[in-house]
């Protein structure tokens, strides 16, 4: 059946990858073992394009600052040292890495949790149930989804401003499942939808109730869907800078991505072995989290939006 | 309970039930059978609509209320807003300023959309022809990259174009002989500035594109293209013919995505700037919204800024909304 599926259908809530099994579909000739070899070649260059920034980053950030600056570059730590994290981790200065650490931590998994609550109960709504304005309220949320933050920034911080939640964890929480709920509600539509109704109507046939059935044979089949949503908030929630910049300017309460920038503003261009330091630690989550669901987010990304 | 429609019109025939038109080939709309449910259906939603109504559909109107407005410090600290109406807006449209960076907003985004669409598409392709190793070296790279988040990219990029001891520097220097990069610095000319945050962001976004053509491409039936290899199509024209019309639904929608994420570009030109650019000469709409509202103070022309961007990005996703509620069954 999988031959038939159309691109980036989905197909019980994980978009088909046929993939291609045969590599070496077009063996023989020359002409193409040469074409191959130069791919490769080119494969090898763009790999280290990608990576490059990467490795250079955490390379830097194992260097002494002062050597770091001199006439020469060192392509790998020669003076290999952890003194730069120390500096970034216990270094008492005017921004203190931890509690922006904690502020990011604390805000990112409420915001998961949350989105993913709200986003579950409102995909069910609009998957199984019937009801006046449902139509409405998915084209409003695929609407709502492209308005810029940047345009938002202003009035959300009037807003927020407006009920005293500057500078406050809840506040800069609530905005971030705001930001979050849209997307999260329209894939896991698209998980909900993967699966069929039918089999709930088994359940209740074999003596389930219509809650107990989603629970029981809908629920655990969407682990994959709550995943994927789930990654995608906590990157969103990690990674966004202009709302926490705004928001939460005040060192006690800002996260991450603007003490990073606070921190590259106090120290200028003097100390890019700290600031590098700081630079991996705030990316490390974000790359695991990456690697540890790869191939669904580009799949996910769209699944909701392209069929056949 | 729901009617069984398979979205064909009924056409004229001489028997009863068949259609002189050839169905077309619907994907999958498998129509789910919905139940009514009362209040349920509403307080399912109920949560999610309650916050996304404070914190999107509120502060809109609010922009939308401010836009036309007096508002400066003074109202932030108490003095009741005076309404101009349009005045806010002919300050803006009358600005010579606002139009530099409008048109720097758009010809930096659709240099970034050609590039990474482009990139993306040949290394999609590429992918498509690497023998087995090579294929997952590439993709870690570029899972790598698509990793990074926004900021942190930034900040070591510039640091990797520093002008004293940045590494791109010295390997054209050292590597390649280029003595006029010694002590070069690549953010106080503006266009060497967008060069740099081009860089950037292509880096950041092709991998994205590239997964996801890939993940397209993996379903083109061999078998068609095998055909057309024997029928003497060449590469070019395979994916022309091919390839492409089978994609276009994944192509115009990533574009689309990409359009919309790179006219609202904001952490890369702003970092950029703390790192060293000049900023009245290198903004773009998203940072000129917070230079003037925030770091200005002028509520009301940031404002009126805000909502002449939004309508900007909304039509442009008019059309992402209209072609994902054509494709889907909502």
């Amino acid at each position: 059946m999988s031959a038939t599926v159309a691109p980036g259908q989905q197909v019980g809530g994980l978009v088909a990858e046929t993939g291609r099994t045969r590599d070496a579909r077009r063996t023989g000739g020359g002409r193409r073992r040469v074409t191959t070899w130069v791919l490769s070649a080119a494969s090898v260059l763009l790999f280290l394009f990608f990576v490059f920034p990467v490795y250079w980053m955490v390379n830097t950030s194992l260097q002494p600052n002062n050597e770091i600056r001199g006439a020469d570059v060192n392509f790998w730590p020669e003076e290999f040292t952890l003194r730069n994290y120390a500096t970034v981790l216990f270094d008492p200065g005017r921004t203190p890495f931890l509690p922006a650490a904690g502020n990011s931590i604390v805000i990112t998994i409420l915001t998961v949790i949350i989105s993913l609550v709200f986003a579950f109960l409102a995909a069910i709504a609009v998957t199984r149930f019937r009801f006046k304005s449902r139509r409405t309220f998915i084209i409003a949320i695929l609407v709502i989804q492209m308005v810029p933050g940047e345009a938002m920034i202003v009035s959300v911080f009037r807003v927020i401003d407006g009920w005293h939640l500057l500078n406050t964890i809840i506040g800069l929480t609530i905005v971030y499942i705001a930001t979050v709920l849209p997307f999260t509600i329209w894939t896991l539509r698209g998980f909900v939808n993967g699966v069929p109704a039918e089999l709930e109507e088994a359940a209740m046939i074999d003596g389930c109730s219509r809650a107990g059935a989603f629970w029981r044979v809908t629920f655990p089949l969407l682990a994959p869907g709550l995943i994927a949503t789930g990654v995608f908030g906590f990157i969103q929630a990690w990674n966004e800078f202009i709302m926490a910049l705004v928001l939460n300017a005040r060192p006690e309460s800002m996260t991450l991505p603007v003490w990073l920038r606070t921190y590259l503003v106090a120290n200028g261009t003097t100390n890019w072995a700290a600031i590098m330091a700081g630079s991996t630690l705030m990316a490390i989550p974000v790359i695991i989290f990456f690697l540890l669901v790869q191939g669904r987010m580009s799949s996910g990304l769209v699944s909701g939006a392209v069929k056949g | 309970m729901t009617t069984v429609d398979n979205g064909l019109d009924p056409a004229p025939s001489a028997f009863e039930g068949e259609r002189m038109t050839a169905p077309q080939p619907k994907p999958a709309a498998r129509r789910t059978r919905r139940i009514r449910g009362g209040f349920t259906p509403y307080s399912l939603l109920a949560p999610a609509f309650i916050v996304l109504a404070l914190i999107t559909g509120w502060p809109l109107i609010q922009l939308v209320i401010t836009s036309f407005q007096e508002f400066g410090r003074a109202q932030v600290f108490g003095a009741p807003p005076e309404w101009i109406w349009f005045e806010n807006y002919a300050d803006v449209l009358t600005d010579p300023v606002f139009y530099a960076v409008l048109v720097r907003t758009l010809v930096f985004s659709a240099a970034c959309v050609i590039v990474t669409m482009v990139l993306g598409t040949l290394i999609a392709l590429m992918m498509m022809r690497l023998p087995k190793g090579f294929r997952i070296l590439l993709s870690v790279g570029m899972l790598l990259a698509w990793a990074m988040p926004a900021l942190t990219a930034t900040v070591v990029w510039g640091w990797m174009f520093d002008t004293a001891y940045g590494v791109i520097n010295y390997i054209l220097v050292n590597w390649f002989g280029m003595e006029e990069y010694f002590q070069h610095s690549w953010l106080i000319d503006p266009l060497s500035f967008f060069l740099v945050a081009g860089i950037i962001v292509v880096w950041g976004a092709i991998p994205f594109v590239a997964f996801t053509l890939y993940a397209g491409l993996t379903q083109v039936p061999d078998e068609v293209l095998e055909a057309a290899q024997l029928d003497g199509a060449g590469g070019f024209k395979r994916f022309r013919l091919i390839i492409f019309p089978y994609l276009k639904p994944i192509f115009l929608i990533v574009t689309i995505l990409q359009v919309i994420w790179d006219l609202r570009v904001f952490t890369q030109i702003f970092a950029l700037q703390d790192i060293g650019g000049i900023r009245a000469l290198t903004n773009t709409l998203g940072v000129y919204i917070y230079q003037t509202s925030i770091a200005g103070g002028d509520f009301g022309q940031g404002g009126a800024i805000a909502v002449i961007t939004a309508i900007l990005l909304m039509s442009v996703s008019i059309y992402y909304v209209r072609q994902v509620t054509k494709e889907e069954e909502l």
